[in-house]
């Protein structure tokens, strides 16, 4: 018996090989490769513009990556690299992006709720446009997730009355109406204030307890040591180092892992 | 005097319609060039930021003489005989040329301003270009535009007396008459000053009551 390479993986989970993208003439991602099985939960840690953001980005194609390959629950996402002759990097297929999207909840670092909703609005314009449900029906599904998040009384609160905190949780929400098989998280707490990072990271870790497949980009090594059950280190657009979460934070092999950890303690 | 009344209320009627027929042709001729001037193909973005930056650049009155007479002269052409263009469908053209040019950048500007985080978090969800735009940006767009659109509206009324000049029969002109053919222009340019001031009023009460109406919740 031997582990199971990339290419005989199961037709599920979200997996991405060779992934470039330059950015304002940066290497942001220098042929990363990653996989994420079902029911993991994988945290991306590094320091800031070590591209961590960026390939969390690549997956639903939010940025679309320069060259590589991308596979989301088996199915191989349609893109064309960028060319010799200076041809931009581009999506070919955007209907199978969209569907792709639709089955990957993406939670953002400045929330970007739309202001001119309420919290429950929020949460049903993704289900009633993207997946045709009816409003009445998407507004129980939308208040289950809310009381999911703890927010059940702010159902029709706008953003603008919801603190840093409550507003992420919303968001939370309308990432989970969508009944994602996969959620991503780009620095979720980065923006809140101290005593607001402990509300959303439970609502987290609830979710990691469901046994959810998530993609978490952070800078809480507690919390990434608690809830994920492998961790990776990326390093000027490279992943340095991963391992199963026991092993990445009790015994990091890399020095520079090493003294990160030791820096973000 | 009297006899002018009636002049007046025609002439009312004619620059109210004008202002109406122009202002919202200009502004679905500005929404139309906000999003070319926004859109990713560079050639149409090029294209439309010329149109703007050259409208906004030339006078008004300019502006219409060059339509008007350059219809005339084209449509004369293609008929072989000499026609000339109806005063009001001149009028229409040029305001709406220029209405469109001004609107556009005013849509524009309030089209940035909306982060595009909350567009990446539509499409994040799986929203079509289109649904995202009808959710996220044009709500909150026209709410941000409203004020400067109500100064724009304000603008057109006011320009509206400029198409006189081809000899449209509109408040200003019926008060020009009048001022040459009673020798009292101080009774017929307030008369007509008192009209115009009277439209721009009401301009400003509809657009307040729009603001109030479409402010955003909460705030």
């Amino acid at each position: 018996m031997h582990e199971p390479t990339v290419k005989e993986l199961p037709a599920h989970g979200v997996r991405a090989e060779r992934i470039e993208k330059r950015l304002g003439g940066n290497d942001v991602l220098r042929g990363v490769d990653l996989i994420v099985r079902t029911g993991e939960i994988l945290s991306i840690l590094g320091s800031s513009g070590s591209g961590k953001s960026t390939l969390l980005r690549c997956l639903n194609l939010l940025t679309v990556p320069d060259s590589g390959d991308i596979w989301v629950h088996g199915e191989k996402l349609a893109i064309r690299s960028e060319s010799q002759h200076g041809g931009q990097a581009e999506i070919l297929d955007h209907r199978q992006v969209r569907r792709v999207r639709a089955s990957m909840g993406m939670v953002f670092q400045s929330f970007n709720l739309w202001p001119h909703m309420t919290a429950l609005e929020n949460v049903t314009e993704g289900p009633v446009l993207v997946k045709g449900i009816r409003r009445n029906a998407a507004a129980d599904l939308g208040r289950h997730y809310l009381a999911k998040v703890g927010l059940s009384d702010k159902a029709g609160a706008y953003p603008r009355h919801l603190s840093g905190g409550q507003q992420q949780r919303v968001a939370i929400a309308r990432a989970l109406a969508m009944e994602p098989r996969v959620l991503l998280f780009d620095e979720p707490t980065s923006a809140l204030d101290p005593e607001l990072v402990g509300e959303v990271l439970r609502v987290m870790a609830t979710l990691a307890d469901e046994g959810r497949t998530m993609v978490i980009v952070t800078h809480e090594l507690a919390f990434a040591r608690e809830v994920s059950t492998r961790a990776a280190f990326m390093h000027r657009g490279l992943i340095e180092e991963e391992s199963p979460s026991q092993k990445f934070f009790s015994s990091p092999v890399s020095g520079r892992l090493r003294s990160f950890l030791a820096s973000h303690r | 005097m009297d006899g002018f009344m009636l002049q007046f209320v025609n002439g009312l009627k004619t620059t109210v319609l004008l202002a109406l027929v122009s202002g919202a042709l200009g502004m679905a001729l500005g929404l139309l060039a906000a999003a070319g001037r926004l859109s990713r193909w560079r050639a149409v973005s090029v294209m439309v930021g010329f149109y703007t930056t050259i409208i906004r650049g030339v006078p008004e009155l300019i502006i219409i003489l060059l339509i008007y007479f350059g219809g005339t002269v084209a449509i004369s052409a293609f008929f072989g005989r000499y026609v000339e263009v109806n005063a009001f469908l001149a009028g229409v053209v040029s305001l709406t040329v220029v209405f469109g040019a001004y609107t556009a950048e005013i849509f524009r500007g309030a089209v940035l301003s909306i982060p595009t985080g909350q567009i990446e978090a539509a499409r994040s969800l799986g929203l079509h270009p289109w649904q995202a735009w009808l959710l996220v940006i044009l709500p909150q767009m026209l709410r941000i535009a409203l004020p400067a659109l109500a100064n724009q509206w304000i603008s057109l009324v006011k320009e509206t007396s400029l198409i006189s000049i081809v000899g449209l029969t509109d408040i200003m002109r019926v008060a020009a008459i009048g001022a040459g053919s009673l020798r009292a222009p101080l009774t017929f340019y307030l008369a007509a000053s008192a009209l115009y001031l009277a439209l721009t009023s009401l301009a400003l009460v509809i657009f307040n009551l729009l603001e109030r109406r479409f402010a955003v919740p909460g705030r």
